[in-house]
């Protein structure tokens, strides 16, 4: 009896952990019902669609996963690489898509899923983007896309003198991005605020605007030789060195709460970026306003949805983003949150066109990211286009903050990419 | 009945073999489980580390090419490595040395006659219990450059702004003071319970020859208390060279945060082993040697701070 008994307990916990253990194994499925998991970045909006899908199909669940930005590709890769730990449905931004499509091998092929009939409903770029690079197979279905405009704060360029009607804003730099320079410099100078918030994010602006960017065709880094990207380079440094920018991080709680302090007058705003400056400056209902941006049409940010191959329930999960990116579901998620729609379809559809938002002065956003996405000239990303632009970012940052000259960050950006 | 028979029968051959092996191998078995455990999460992953740090080898490719000391050459000859290093024993001296004194000081006020003494001595202990990501989040808005708490009260008494993360010093002292604040009501309580064993007898003799307080917190209190200094100095030593939240998080997510700072200006050793073990390239077999050359910066400084702090009893 006195013997036993210690056996009877290690008996009894090794029972309870191999329980422990079953139950871990089989989340997602009880009584038949499956759980989907939805890893994003941010929130996308996607809150009452996951209602509306369980109504329609009341056997499939969803358990959304939401972490920062950098975080979430950094986690999606190791996810990848050690074959565990992803969500069914993963978002990728567009400054990471070209990584994961160069390991198709790591998705589930959408094209063997049913997305080969769709091919017409997305812009061509966006489908592009999300192709193996041998076109063979297809890794995501494309959620939103960034056409750029700039927002401004009307009351900031009311009390600068400065026109404050969306055309008459528009005129003052429909020409190029020196324009906008000069018109910030001015600015600067009469009032002694900021122009705009971060000085990467104008670089990044110019630079997605260009023919090319900082990638050519053949994957090989051409920061050095695009011209493009030096221009871009000195007009940034320009705009630092006339004291223009606000040096904020984005996403830092400095740069949250800068949008309702008015603490600048301008921040280039894809489509997305709306949602952000709604939710960070609820006061400043009224005082930001939508303008075009200067140096014509350009994509930036925007994401596509992947199936990682380690999911289980490839076929109910392919089911669900082909309804949730489909042109009625996309147009629901910009009503909702202003993340504008991939699918051409929609572009001429009142309801999207005609699309007003109150808080930014009853801008008609339906029309001017039309414009701004139909415009756009898809160019090619590189694989590791995001972690690029944010080194040089950082080399900007170094400038802003005073502790290099322009020549030496410029040589220490160079010195960076290199171990890239 | 049983037990009676138990007891009275001689053990035959088999009961003496089982006694025997009993007395000699059951004290064994009882602390086996902690090595057995050490081994497979401890001396298993060092030397595992080891063994990948002498490797080409990356999370997102299959091939695993041998380089002996390739990543050592290659780390010692990188400067932003030397950046890491100095900016970790700067933030390790601006964290450590204040803190310390501070629990010494502390420590000894907890000796004297408080009213609510259990009070204050739990106070001691609560930022320590405060998560390590709260506390640098805070932290980070408290040292915010437009909205922070600090630069309004510089502000206020006319002393100006501080942007405290663009600057090397600035942003040492940010991280400095993370790391205090979480450490030094633990060191002070540790203190506390090596004062209480020093005999009173010795303070009394001190009081008679006329040592004041602060007289007897140095000359009886501290080399009393010798060898829990020594400890606190190596535990503060070995996390101070380890730290990698609070500089992640000050830098505000990001590339930032992985970087240090846009400069580097504050990235530490480990946050020089994230970025390269778990960003962008994935690069395991690096970042294993800069984990190895960090467990050989550490056992040298602990060393160093050692023989150090020894010589406390012969300068008294």
């Amino acid at each position: 009896m006195n013997t036993s008994r210690p056996i009877r307990a290690a008996a009894l916990a090794a029972a309870l952990v191999t329980a422990a253990g079953l139950t871990a194994c089989s989340g997602g499925e009880d009584d038949g019902k499956i759980t989907l998991s939805v890893g994003l970045f941010g929130d996308f909006g996607f809150g009452p669609l996951y209602e509306e899908y369980t109504k329609l199909h009341p056997d499939i669940e969803f358990e959304e996963r939401i972490s920062e930005f950098a975080d979430h590709h950094t986690n999606l890769t190791t996810h990848l690489a050690t074959g565990s730990g992803a969500a069914d449905i993963e978002a990728v931004e567009v400054g990471y898509i070209s990584q994961y499509t160069a390991q198709p091998d790591r998705f589930h092929d959408l094209l063997d899923l049913g997305a080969d009939e769709l091919e017409g409903q997305w812009l061509d770029w966006k489908w592009q983007q999300a192709l193996s690079a041998d076109g063979e197979s297809l890794i995501g279905l494309g959620t939103d896309v960034g056409g750029m405009a700039m927002c401004y704060r009307r009351d900031l360029f009311e009390a600068a003198g400065l026109p404050v009607e969306r055309d008459e804003v528009s005129a003052l730099w429909a020409e190029s991005w020196a324009d906008y320079v000069a018109v910030g410099e001015q600015y600067t100078a009469d009032t002694g605020g900021y122009f705009f918030e971060s000085s990467g994010n104008m670089f990044r602006a110019m630079v997605e605007q260009a023919e090319e960017g900082v990638y050519d065709r053949e994957d090989n880094l051409i920061v050095e030789s695009n011209p493009a990207i030096g221009e871009a380079w000195d007009l940034t440094v320009q705009a630092i060195e006339a004291g223009m920018s606000n040096r904020l991080t984005a996403w830092t709680p400095e740069w949250n709460a800068g949008f309702n302090e008015g603490t600048f007058a301008t921040i280039i705003c894809p489509a997305w970026m709306t949602s952000y400056i709604e939710t960070n400056a609820p006061d400043a209902a009224g005082l930001w306003d939508i303008a075009t941006v200067p140096g014509g049409a350009g994509n930036m940010g925007g994401s596509h949805l992947v199936l990682p191959a380690q999911g289980e329930h490839a076929e109910e999960a392919y089911a669900f983003i082909e309804w949730l990116t489909a042109p009625e579901q996309q147009l629901k998620v910009f009503e909702a949150t202003g993340n504008f729609p991939s699918t051409p379809e929609l572009y001429e559809d009142p309801a999207l066109t005609g699309l007003t938002k109150p808080y930014f002065n009853e801008a008609p956003v339906g029309e001017i990211f039309t414009a701004a996405a139909q415009a756009v000239r898809p160019q090619y990303q590189g694989p590791l286009q995001g972690d690029v632009l944010a080194t040089i970012g950082q080399g900007l940052g170094r400038i802003e903050d005073g502790s290099q000259s322009p020549e030496e960050a410029w040589s220490q950006v160079l010195s960076d990419l290199e171990s890239f | 009945m049983t037990i009676a028979a138990k007891g009275t029968g001689r053990p035959g051959p088999a009961g003496l073999l089982r006694y025997r092996l009993d007395l000699k191998a059951s004290p064994y078995l009882y602390i086996a489980p902690f090595f057995v455990l050490f081994a497979v999460f401890g001396l298993f992953p060092l030397a595992f580390t080891a063994w990948v740090s002498a490797h080409e080898w990356s999370l997102l490719s299959d091939e695993r090419v041998f380089v002996g000391f390739g990543n050592y050459a290659t780390l010692l000859n990188d400067p932003y490595f030397w950046n890491a290093l100095g900016n970790t024993i700067s933030i390790l001296l601006l964290a450590t040395v204040p803190q310390l004194l501070a629990a010494l000081l502390l420590a000894h006020v907890l000796t004297l006659r408080l009213r609510a003494q259990t009070f204050w001595r739990m106070g001691m202990l609560l930022p320590n219990v405060a998560s390590v990501v709260a506390v640098a989040v805070i932290f980070s808005q408290l040292f915010g450059r437009d909205f922070g708490l600090i630069n309004w009260v510089l502000e206020s008494v006319g002393a100006g702004r501080i942007d405290w993360q663009a600057g090397s010093a600035t942003s040492h002292i940010a991280i400095a003071v993370m790391v205090a604040w979480k450490w030094t009501g633990y060191n002070a309580l540790i203190y506390l319970a090596a004062m209480q064993a020093v005999p009173r007898e010795v303070y009394e003799a001190a009081h008679l020859d006329g040592a004041s307080r602060l007289q007897q917190l140095f000359h009886v209190t501290v080399p009393m208390i010798r060898p829990t200094i020594v400890f606190t100095v190596i535990v503060s030593t070995i996390y101070g060279l380890q730290i990698f939240a609070e500089p992640q998080l000050f830098g505000g997510g990001g590339q930032n945060g992985v970087t240090g700072g846009a400069s580097r200006q504050f990235q530490t050793l480990t946050l020089y082993l994230y970025e390269h073990g778990f960003n962008r390239g994935f690069e395991f077999g690096y970042a294993s040697a800069v984990a190895w050359t960090m467990f050989a910066v550490i056992v040298l400084v602990a060393l160093l701070n050692y023989l150090f702090v020894r010589r406390i009893r012969s300068a008294s």
